[in-house]
């Protein structure tokens, strides 16, 4: 069966990758691109650590069929980082240990992101409903809340 | 080894459908039978075609798009009725994904919305212009034939729709079950009820014998006792990591009465 081409933007970088038929996103982003920031968890919808951004809305790549990305905007945790500093959202996750073993933080933070994009100051209940879909078997939520709220007071005085 | 087709048309992608074809709209059902590469599925037949995607109103009724996603039912103005059964299906990726008409073929017990629509008494447009009543589709949803391009609904009198789901996760998990309804009360007694029942059956069910006993009663907690004492009548519920069978039919009547008289 022949490889499909894919062109994408992946964090704002032409990309061109060529994929195997029915291949996932999740597959073609870690070993076609080789940008290991989204996970593998559940490979089933369960758990949102491979969750992405496809043109500004989150997306759970491994459910994803690599090419329906054609000419689509592909952001991952591995863009986040714009400069020499992290982006607020990752300083908050640092300060408020929000992340033990890390495995489910690329797509916590993918799931933040998109929040305080929608809802630049969100309610706890905002922040709890928004990483729904992202499970954590380490922290107990808690802190990644609170780095989700500590980051949103920054960004919103940064902002005015 | 798995083929991915794509037609410009929902009628074309719907004549390519066959032995060992499943068609691919949001994803989140034939992906991850890809992901893990189940027997029975060897080809992913897809359509650009846009005219499968949205909410639209159409001689008084609402039509939505069969690859119309949750996070769109939840958006559009036309679907605020069931913005709260979008909202109880998965996390914020997910209903970013999630199509209605795939949620008519979720396997058990996954069928939230599919369980709404059977209780808003919706029917299926197929892509070879027929139209076929929900509970029919239902019945033979595991056959082959077939491409649903879009539901057709009545919009229900106000205040006369209901939806329930319980699920032992907060905010968000899988369903012990899902009950939708429609209760009109023409003259302060219940007429033509229509009620749902989701993960209580193979497939999202009617409850004929739960109807029945809500004709022409009052919606109170004395009027509706009899709907309550047949809530499981007939049923073998499926048994899962969820609950178990008998606890789906014990628990039955518990969830209906808040259904019907909208407790927490």
């Amino acid at each position: 069966m022949p490889k499909t081409p894919v062109t994408f933007t992946l964090n704002g970088a032409e990309t061109a990758v060529f994929v195997d038929p029915g291949a996932n996103l999740l597959d073609v982003l870690r070993r076609g691109v080789g940008d290991l920031s989204p996970k593998q968890g559940c490979a089933q919808g369960g758990c949102g650590a491979c969750s992405v951004r496809i043109d500004g809305a989150l997306h759970l790549a491994c459910l994803t069929l690599a090419e329906t990305v054609e000419a689509r905007r592909v952001e991952t945790t591995g863009g986040l980082q714009q400069g020499p500093e992290p982006h607020p959202l990752q300083t908050a996750f640092m300060e408020c240990f929000a992340a033990q073993c890390g495995f489910c933080t690329p797509g916590m933070l993918m799931a933040a992101k998109t929040l305080l994009e929608r809802d630049p100051a969100p309610s706890r209940e905002a922040v709890i409903e928004a990483i729904s879909g992202n499970l954590c078997r380490c922290t107990g939520y808690e802190p990644i809340i609170e780095a989700i709220l500590l980051a949103a007071q920054r960004m919103q005085g940064r902002a005015a | 080894m798995l083929s991915v087709e794509t037609y410009p048309s929902a009628a074309e992608a719907a004549r390519a459908l066959g032995p060992g074809a499943r068609f691919l709209a949001g994803g989140t059902l034939v992906m991850r039978d890809a992901n893990f590469a189940l027997p029975g599925l060897s080809r992913i037949v897809r359509t650009t075609d846009a005219s499968l995607r949205g909410v639209r109103t159409d001689r008084g009724e609402i039509v939505i798009g069969a690859a119309t996603s949750m996070a769109e039912i939840i958006a559009h103005p036309d679907t605020t009725l069931l913005a709260p059964v979008a909202r109880a299906i998965g996390g914020p990726a997910l209903r970013n994904m999630a199509s209605v008409g795939g949620n008519l073929f979720a396997p058990h017990p996954y069928g939230d919305f599919a369980t709404a629509l059977l209780a808003l008494d919706a029917r299926a447009q197929m892509a070879d212009g027929a139209e076929i009543a929900l509970s029919d589709l239902l019945a033979r949803r595991d056959a082959p034939g077939g491409l649903v391009t879009a539901l057709r609904l009545a919009r229900p009198d106000a205040g006369t729709f209901r939806f329930r789901k319980v699920a032992r996760v907060k905010p968000k998990g899988v369903s012990v079950m899902s009950m939708a309804a429609v209760l009109p009360r023409p003259a302060g007694r219940i007429a033509g009820a229509r009620v749902a029942y989701g993960a209580m059956a193979p497939t999202p069910i009617r409850m004929p014998a739960v109807e029945q006993a809500l004709e022409g009663a009052t919606l109170d907690a004395a009027g509706i006792a009899r709907a309550l004492a047949v809530a499981a009548q007939g049923l073998s519920p499926p048994q899962d990591a969820l609950a178990s069978s008998w606890y789906r039919a014990e628990v039955a009547p518990v969830h209906l009465r808040r259904l019907l008289l909208e407790e927490r």
